[in-house]
C-alpha cells in the first residue's frame, strides 16, 4: 500500500464523517466546538455560510450526518447534530450586521430564479452579495417554497422561516410572489443573462384504485392539502383520518390532522415499519402522538356508501425475497382488512412537472422526462438554464436543494465571467497545529462518555390542539453543551510526520481504539487483517506513512479514532501532532476563480 | 505526559479472553512517565501478556523498589496487589510476601539503579534461592530520575547525554542472575513486543526465579548518538537469540517448525516454549554454554536478546524449604497450635 498523500484535502475531509456526508459540507465539529463554548452566534454563521438555513435545518434536516457520525461507532448513538443547529439558531445573539451587505454596485448581469424555495434563495445568496441582480419568481404568496408549504408550522414555526428568508431577500433580491411561470421559452425571451430552476417537485401522485372518483372530496394529496392547511385554506379534517403513505410527508400529514379535529389517525404502508422512508425520528413523533403505523397493507378499494366514503380495503401482503435478492410484496392469501375513515390523505410519492418548460428550446429531457442536469455544475443543456433542488433529480430535501444551490451559482458566477465550468475550484483547505503545550491544545480532548440527550418537548397536551404550536422544545443550554461535548472533534486530525518517529511504540500503546499499528509493508487488504485490531470497516481509510528507520510502517485506522490526542501527547518527537483541519466548499465569488488560476499557474 | 485518563471507549471488536476480561481491564492508572519511555511499552507488554495467560487480576502482586522503572507497576494491573518497597529492597519484600502467601503470581519491577546498584545483593540473593517470581529489570543505563547521571549497567565507553564518557565497567545482570542460580535467564527490548511478550508468558509459567533484562531506552537522558541505550543502538546491534512461542499447557500445540531448526521445552505445568533458533546454535539448557553465548557476543559488541537460559525441572523457595502445601497465611491457629497432645508426641520423638 503507498503512503497515503494527506496533501489531497479529500483524505482529511473524508475523515471527518459528518462534513463529508453532509451536501453542503457544512464544518459540523467547528461550529459544535462553538457551542460549546456558548459563542451561539459564531455557530450560526458558519452554518449560515454553508447550509443557508440554519434554524430551519436544526429542526427538519434529514441528517445525513447523524448516520455517518462516528461517534455512533464509538458507542452507541451519533452526536444529535441536527439539534446542535438548532441551539445556534434559538441562542445566537442578533447577527443582521454579519451577513453581507447589498452591493452598492451591480455588475449588471441579471439572474432569474424560478420557484422561491431552498436551491433558488441559496443560489440568490451567493450571488446578490457579488452584484448580480437576482429575482426570484413563485407560485406562493411568500418565499421558502416547500419549507413553507409541506413542512406543518407546529415542526417550523413561520417566525423562523420568515427570518432567514429573509436574511437572504435583504440581499437586494427581488421577489415576485403569486406569479407561476408558465413559460420558460417567454422567461427566456427576457433580458436575463442565467436562469435557475428551482421549482421543486411539486406534484403529489395519486392512487388510482376503485372508488377514488366517486369519494374524491374526502380524499386529498398530501402535499397540496399540506399546502392548503399551511396557508390556511384548509383548517378542519374529519374525525376518523387514514393516510397512505411512507415518507416524512405522511408523517407531516398525520400528526397535521391529529392537529386539525383527526381523532382517528391512521398511517398505512405498503411495506414493512422498517424499509419506511420515513426518517425514524419522525416515524417516532408521530407515534409519540397516538397514531398508529399498519404495515404490510396494500390499497385496493375506497368503499362508500352512495359516494360518501366509508372506509378504504386493504390486501395484506408480505415480502418475499427472490433468487435476486430483490424484495417483492405477495399476497398473503389472508382475508382483506377494511379501515373505517372520513378522510383520506394520500402520501405516496412526489413527482418532478415540466409543462412549462418547452420542448423545442433546446433542453433535453430524458426518458422519465427529467431535464438532463449535469451532476456538477448543474447546468441544463442549455448553456444559460440550470436546475437545482428536486427539480434537477427529483425529490430529495432541503439541505441536498441547497448544496445544489452552491454549485449553480458557482457555475453561474464562473458562465458570466467567461470562466469554463467545468473546471470546479478546489476544497479550500487549510491545517492548524492544536499544539499549545506539553498536554495542552487549542481543542478539549477529553472525551466524553455521555450518552445521547433528548431534546425537550412541551407537554402533549399544550400543542396536539394546535396546527402552529412548536412541539419539539430543542436543547436548553445546559444539555445543550453535555451534547457539544459528545462530539469527539474528528476535523483535529492524527498527522504524522515519518522522519521524526523512532518507533517506540508509545502511540501503539496509549491508543485506547487500537487504531494505530507499527508493522511491515503491505497492500491494503493484507494490513486490515493484522493491524493491533482488525480494520474490517472498508468505507474508512487507512493512514499509511513512508518507510520508517527499520522499514516498517506506520498505519492508522481512521475508523473509530475518537481524535483524543493521546497518540500526540505520549509522542516523545512530536511525530504525531494534532492538526485541526479547516475545509471550505469554494461558492461562488471572485476568490474561487483566483484560485483556480493559481493553481493552472502552478 | 498526560493528565487525562485513557478514555473508556475501546475498539468494538476488543476481545475478551477466558476469564471474560479485555486486554483493557488488565490496565492501571495513566502512566506519568516521559512520553516515549521504554518503561510504558513494556507495561503495555505485561498487560498483553496478563490477558493472554488468562490471569485473574486479584491473585497477582507486583512489587518495585524506587526509581522511574518502580513507577511502573501503577500503570498496569489497577485491580492487583501492589507494594512499593524501599530503594532496591523489592526482592526481599517480595520473598517475604510469597513465603507468607505462595499462591499469588509475583512479578518484581526493578531498575538498573535499583538493582545492579543499591539493591545489588538483594537482588543476587533472590535469585540464589530461587524465589518463584518474574523479576523484570527495566534497563536504561541512566539515572533518569535524577537527571541523567550514568547507572551501573551503562557501558563503559558510552556517552551521557552531556558528552561525558562512562568509565566504570558495567554490571551485566544476566551473567549475574546465572551465576546466582536464577533458573529462567532472558533479555529482550522494550520496542520489540513480539519478543518480550512471549517471553513474559514463558517467565510467568516457569516455576522459580525468572529474571529478564529489558533494554529500556530512557528518552530523555539516554536515547543520543553515543549512547548503547538507545532506540537506534538497539536496532543496530541487537542479535536475536532465538523467537519463542509459548503455548499453554491447555492448548494444542500448533506451531510446527522442521526438525533441526526448533527445539521444545516442557515447563513444569505442562506448557510448552518452541523456540526457533535463529542464529547460531545456543544450547539454552546448559549454563556454561549460555555464560559462554553472552560473553561471546558482548565481545563481538552485540546484545543478545531472546531467552538465554532455562532450568525447566527447576525447584522454588518453598521446596527448598519443604514448606506445606497450604499457603502459610492460610494456616490457622488450629494447624499451627496443635495442642498439648501433638507436643508431646513430637518431644517424646526427640527424646
Amino acid at each position: 500500500m503507498k503512503p497515503t498523500d494527506i496533501a489531497v484535502p479529500d483524505y482529511f475531509h473524508k475523515v471527518v464523517d459528518c462534513q463529508w456526508a453532509c451536501p453542503a459540507h457544512t464544518p459540523v465539529p467547528e461550529y459544535i466546538r462553538l457551542i460549546a463554548a456558548g459563542r451561539y452566534g459564531d455557530a450560526y454563521m458558519i452554518n449560515w455560510e454553508s447550509n443557508v438555513f440554519p434554524g430551519i435545518l436544526g429542526r427538519t434536516c434529514d441528517r445525513p450526518c447523524e448516520p455517518a457520525c462516528r461517534r455512533g461507532r464509538v458507542e452507541k448513538e451519533p452526536v444529535a447534530i441536527c439539534r446542535l443547529k438548532r441551539v445556534a439558531a434559538d441562542f445566537k445573539d442578533d447577527i443582521r450586521d454579519r451577513l453581507p451587505k447589498p452591493p452598492e454596485q451591480k455588475n449588471g448581469k441579471r439572474i432569474a430564479l424560478v420557484g422561491g424555495g431552498p436551491a433558488s434563495l441559496a443560489v440568490a445568496r451567493d450571488l446578490a452579495p457579488l452584484g448580480y441582480e437576482c429575482v426570484v419568481f413563485d407560485q406562493d404568496p411568500k418565499s421558502g417554497g416547500m419549507m413553507r408549504t409541506q413542512i406543518p408550522k407546529f415542526r417550523l414555526p413561520e417566525t423562523v422561516i420568515d427570518e432567514e428568508c429573509d436574511y437572504i431577500l435583504n440581499l437586494g433580491i427581488e421577489f415576485v410572489g403569486g406569479k407561476r411561470i408558465d413559460s420558460l421559452k417567454s422567461l427566456l425571451a427576457e433580458d436575463f443573462d442565467a436562469i435557475f430552476v428551482g421549482c421543486g417537485a411539486p406534484r403529489g401522485r395519486d392512487l388510482d384504485i376503485p372508488g377514488r372518483k366517486e369519494v374524491a372530496k374526502n380524499i386529498h394529496i398530501g402535499i397540496d392539502w399540506l399546502s392548503s392547511v399551511s396557508f390556511g385554506h384548509i383548517d378542519r379534517i374529519g374525525k376518523r383520518v387514514i393516510v397512505l403513505g411512507g415518507g416524512n410527508t405522511a408523517m407531516d400529514c398525520c400528526r397535521s390532522s391529529r392537529r386539525l379535529g383527526g381523532e382517528d389517525v391512521k398511517v398505512v404502508v405498503r411495506s414493512g415499519f422498517e424499509e419506511m422512508k420515513a426518517s425514524p425520528w419522525e416515524k417516532e413523533d408521530a407515534m409519540h402522538e397516538d397514531i398508529p403505523i399498519f404495515n404490510y397493507l396494500v390499497p385496493k378499494e375506497f368503499t362508500h356508501d352512495n359516494g360518501k366514503l366509508t372506509g378504504i380495503t386493504f390486501e395484506k401482503v408480505k415480502a418475499v425475497r427472490d433468487a435476486k435478492g430483490r424484495r417483492d410484496l405477495v399476497p398473503t392469501g389472508e382475508p382483506d382488512q377494511h379501515f373505517d375513515c372520513d378522510s383520506v390523505l394520500v402520501a405516496i410519492g412526489q413527482e418532478n412537472a415540466f409543462p412549462w418548460v418547452e420542448r423545442d428550446i433546446g433542453i433535453a429531457f430524458d426518458k422519465y422526462d427529467m431535464p438532463l442536469v449535469d451532476k456538477t455544475t448543474m447546468q441544463s443543456t442549455l448553456p444559460r438554464v440550470f436546475f437545482g433542488g428536486d427539480a434537477a433529480f427529483g425529490p430529495k430535501n432541503i439541505i441536498t436543494a441547497v448544496a445544489h444551490g452552491h454549485e449553480a451559482a458557482l457555475s453561474i458566477d464562473l458562465m458570466l465571467r467567461g470562466e469554463d465550468i467545468s473546471r470546479r475550484p478546489p476544497l479550500i483547505a487549510k491545517m492548524l497545529s492544536q499544539k499549545m503545550g506539553i498536554h495542552e491544545w487549542g481543542y478539549r480532548n477529553s472525551v466524553s462518555v455521555e450518552e445521547r440527550h433528548n431534546t425537550k418537548w412541551a407537554p402533549v397536551e399544550t400543542y396536539i390542539n394546535s396546527i402552529s404550536v412548536e412541539a419539539e422544545l430543542g436543547f436548553d443550554l445546559k444539555t445543550a453543551r453535555a451534547e457539544a461535548e459528545r462530539c469527539i472533534n474528528c476535523d483535529v486530525q492524527t498527522v504524522f510526520t515519518k522522519e521524526t518517529c523512532i518507533e517506540c511504540d508509545a502511540c501503539v500503546d496509549i491508543c485506547p481504539m487500537d487504531c494505530i499499528t507499527i508493522t511491515t509493508p503491505g497492500d491494503e487488504s493484507d494490513l486490515r487483517q493484522r493491524l493491533t485490531a482488525p480494520a474490517m470497516n472498508i468505507d474508512q481509510s487507512l493512514y499509511v506513512s513512508g518507510s520508517l528507520k527499520t522499514g516498517r510502517v506506520i498505519v492508522k485506522d481512521e475508523d473509530v479514532c475518537l481524535h483524543c490526542g493521546f497518540c500526540a501527547e505520549r509522542c516523545p518527537t512530536g511525530a504525531w501532532d494534532m492538526q485541526k483541519s479547516l475545509l471550505k466548499t469554494a461558492h461562488a465569488g471572485a476568490g474561487c476563480k483566483d484560485e483556480c488560476r493559481a493553481k493552472e499557474v502552478a | 505526559m498526560t493528565y487525562l485518563a485513557k478514555p473508556k471507549f475501546h475498539h468494538p471488536s476488543l476481545p475478551k479472553n477466558e476469564v471474560g476480561f479485555t486486554r483493557r481491564d488488565y490496565e492501571g492508572k495513566v502512566s506519568t512517565l516521559c512520553a516515549g519511555c521504554g518503561h510504558d511499552s513494556i507495561s503495555a507488554a505485561v498487560i498483553q501478556a496478563c490477558w493472554e495467560m488468562n490471569i485473574e487480576p486479584h491473585k497477582v502482586a507486583k512489587l518495585s523498589g524506587i526509581g522511574c522503572s518502580s513507577k511502573t507497576p501503577d500503570y498496569f494491573l489497577g485491580n492487583s496487589h501492589g507494594f512499593n518497597t524501599v530503594h532496591g529492597r523489592m526482592p526481599s519484600v517480595l520473598t517475604g510476601a510469597n513465603a507468607a502467601n505462595k499462591d499469588l503470581l509475583y512479578f518484581g519491577f526493578s531498575g538498573d539503579g535499583d538493582s545492579a546498584s543499591i539493591g545489588l545483593g538483594q537482588f543476587a540473593h533472590a535469585m540464589r534461592r530461587g524465589v518463584n517470581m518474574v523479576y523484570m529489570l527495566e534497563n536504561n543505563g541512566v539515572y533518569g530520575l535524577t537527571k541523567g547521571q550514568f547507572s551501573a549497567t551503562a557501558d563503559k565507553g558510552s556517552r551521557s547525554k552531556r558528552g561525558a564518557v562512562n568509565a566504570d565497567t558495567p554490571v551485566d545482570t544476566v551473567s549475574l542472575a546465572l551465576l546466582m542460580g536464577a533458573t529462567f535467564v532472558a533479555r529482550s527490548f522494550s520496542g520489540d513486543k513480539r519478543q518480550l511478550v512471549p517471553l513474559i508468558k514463558a517467565a510467568m509459567a516457569h516455576k522459580g526465579a525468572a529474571f529478564i533484562d529489558i533494554i529500556s531506552p530512557c528518552v530523555t537522558f539516554n536515547n543520543h548518538v553515543g549512547s548503547t541505550k538507545s532506540y537506534d543502538y538497539m536496532r543496530e546491534h541487537n542479535e536475536v537469540a532465538n523467537c519463542l512461542d509459548f503455548v499453554p499447557s491447555r492448548d494444542e500445540i500448533t506451531v510446527d517448525y522442521e526438525e533441526g531448526e526448533s527445539a521444545k521445552v516442557t515447563l513444569h505445568d505442562g506448557s510448552v516454549l518452541e523456540l526457533s533458533k535463529n542464529r547460531g546454535e545456543h544450547a539454552f539448557r546448559d549454563k556454561t554454554a549460555a555464560m559462554n553465548y553472552i560473553q561471546e557476543h558482548q565481545v563481538k559488541g552485540v546484545i543478545v536478546t531472546g531467552l538465554l537460559y532455562i532450568q525447566p525441572e527447576a525447584t522454588d523457595l518453598h521446596e527448598h524449604l519443604n514448606t506445606v502445601d497450604v499457603p502459610l497465611n492460610r494456616l490457622t491457629e488450629k494447624e499451627l497450635c496443635p495442642g498439648a497432645a501433638v507436643l508431646k508426641e513430637i518431644n517424646a520423638s526427640l527424646r
